[in-house]
């Protein structure tokens, strides 16, 4: 256990020395206040809205940038180690493979739940100070929900980069594969969802694919987060499948959860085919 | 107690056979020079004794164990060739680090740093250091919990002359105290009289083991006797050749049994000066490498 610590604190201070983590807040902080006020310019409003609208609108920028971020912050974190001539000489050590992945899984994962909730909080103070007559209950559970489920979100693609930096064998590989989780999971498979939707004309069965939903780490975030309200844009594109969705929010988080564990376990496995 | 077992060892890669057929030991307090050619399996030997991989056949055993085991890894100290640290961390951050993983003390690092003269750029970040410094810095990390057993692979890259004397000099005390040492180096003059024992590779085989003393006379290189003001008619029938080095100095090669009948004749003939130069590791080396067949991917000329 100390071993996962010690990984996870250097992790984590690198994470303050090299400014990703103060970068990661502020950049949630100027999104998230500037959302909560401006979300609903286009539509000729400004100010803030309403609680479900807001987290709506947080979910859908952070369905974007939080794979995005962890995948930016860890997809170097094997393959970056064995180039930078590290990777043997920490294996030497009395430490496994999976105390080395774990600790590096606690520590980029602090760095990321750190950063969510200073950039998204501030949101969340902001509206709490600023707006009158809020319900403060309401508040704190729509955000204390959607900062912890964005960071397992994080939490998700943190084990997708490290599966991914466990395969490639060189440093900018590993970028490029991380690029296409991102597409994979952010981009396309909504889409290719609609396209099945659309082109099989109702040849597959309708009750299926809803479930299909549920093997996007993304998708299961959105219907955590838009899940909870009454409306919150839930009809949109691909999410409207998600009405037919018999699973509770439990279950929901259960399946993020899941998938952080499935992910991290082939990491873990990829990792230990791994020569150093 | 042995330290290190390696017992018919074989490792492959795939289909590739790198390492075959490997027995040799290692007690405690005993230096051991591991030479060969690139590519003989020296790496892989110290990859397997480090546990970092598992032999296809044979046994390795470390103090009694496995070495994969923590409590095994707990005891071994590991100097890479080209060792490389975090740039973004000061040298004694490095140290520190590490230290907490082997679960050695604050005050090892502070003492260690000192030993390996670092401790003015501890606070510097490892990106600014020299390789020297950098090569230092892998020693003192080596050090750390006090291993029963150093392997170091390439220890005097980057060293000056007076840094490479002072770590031959650092392994000379570890010995005494009990450490034992595995010394892998191309760099063969100036460690010859601080190893105990010689394992010479060739082509994945163990071509030579013992002492240098017992290599030396499994050879049976000849001696070279360097004489000064030596009479220009002199001849001897033990002597195997004769070449001048300058105007005053010439070296004559005996076999290593007919050295003392030579110096003999050679303290009769009025000379002003005499050095006896035994074969060195490099001749050694050199010897073997030939038996082996392996001159031309030893490099060897």
């Amino acid at each position: 256990m100390n071993q996962i610590i010690y990984i996870a604190r250097k992790e984590f201070s690198d994470g303050l020395r090299n400014r990703w983590t103060l970068a990661i807040s502020l950049l949630f902080a100027v999104l998230a206040v500037g959302i909560a006020w401006f979300g609903a310019a286009a539509s000729g409003q400004v100010g803030f809205t309403s609680i479900p609208a807001t987290i709506a609108s947080l979910a859908s920028l952070a369905t974007f940038l939080m794979p995005l971020i962890a995948l930016l912050l860890a997809y170097d974190a094997i393959v970056g180690e064995e180039e930078g001539g590290t990777l043997m000489l920490l294996l030497t050590y009395p430490l496994t493979r999976r105390q080395l992945l774990l600790g590096k899984f606690v520590g980029h994962g602090c760095i990321l739940g750190v950063a969510t909730l200073i950039g998204f909080g501030s949101a969340a103070v902001a509206i709490a100070l600023l707006v009158p007559d809020v319900s403060f209950s309401v508040l704190l559970f729509a955000f204390g929900r959607f900062i912890v489920s964005s960071t397992l979100l994080g939490l998700v693609f943190l084990a997708f980069a490290y599966l991914l930096s466990s395969q490639a064998t060189e440093k900018s590989t590993a970028a490029g594969l991380a690029l296409g989780i991102w597409f994979l999971f952010v981009l396309v498979f909504d889409l290719a969802l609609l396209t099945i939707l659309v082109v099989t004309e109702g040849s597959v069965s309708p009750d299926a694919l809803p479930w299909l939903l549920l093997l996007n780490p993304t998708d299961i975030y959105r219907l955590i987060n838009l899940g909870g309200f009454e409306s919150g844009g839930q009809g949109l594109g691909v999410m409207a499948l998600a009405g037919d969705l018999p699973v509770s929010q439990w279950a929901l988080w259960g399946c993020l959860v899941a998938w952080v564990a499935v992910v991290l376990f082939f990491a873990h496995w990829r990792f230990s085919k791994r020569s150093a | 107690m042995t330290v290190v077992e390696l017992k018919d060892v074989q490792q492959k890669y795939g289909q590739m056979l790198v390492l075959d057929d490997n027995s040799w030991q290692l007690g405690a307090g005993q230096v051991l020079g591991l030479f060969g050619h690139n590519g003989a399996g020296k790496t892989t030997t110290v990859r397997l004794i480090l546990g970092l991989i598992k032999e296809s056949a044979g046994q390795v055993k470390v103090l009694g164990g496995c070495p994969q085991d923590a409590n095994i890894r707990q005891q071994i100290g590991f100097l890479p060739e080209n060792i490389m640290f975090y740039p973004q961390l000061t040298g004694a951050e490095t140290l520190h680090f590490f230290a907490r993983l082997k679960g050695a003390s604050n005050k090892q690092v502070e003492t260690l740093l000192e030993q390996v003269g670092l401790s003015a750029a501890s606070n510097k970040r490892v990106k600014t250091y020299s390789k020297g410094m950098r090569q230092r810095l892998g020693i003192a990390q080596a050090l750390l919990g006090d291993p029963k057993l150093l392997i170091l692979d390439e220890p005097t890259v980057g060293l000056d002359p007076i840094a490479t004397q002072a770590l031959y000099e650092l392994i000379g005390r570890l010995r005494e105290t009990g450490t034992s040492v595995i010394i892998c180096s191309h760099v063969l003059p100036g460690v010859e009289s601080y190893i105990d024992k010689v394992v010479i590779l060739a082509r994945g085989r163990l071509e030579a083991m013992g002492s240098l003393y017992d290599l030396r006379e499994k050879a049976g290189l000849s001696v070279g006797v360097r004489v000064a003001g030596l009479p220009e008619n002199f001849t001897h029938p033990a002597v195997l050749s004769h070449n001048i080095l300058d105007g005053q100095w010439q070296e004559l090669r005996v076999a290593p049994n007919n050295k003392l009948e030579l110096l003999g004749e050679l303290l009769k003939c009025n000379i002003t000066d005499v050095e006896v130069r035994p074969p060195s590791l490099e001749d050694i080396y050199c010897f073997y490498m030939e038996q082996a067949g392996a001159v031309g991917i030893a490099g060897v000329q």
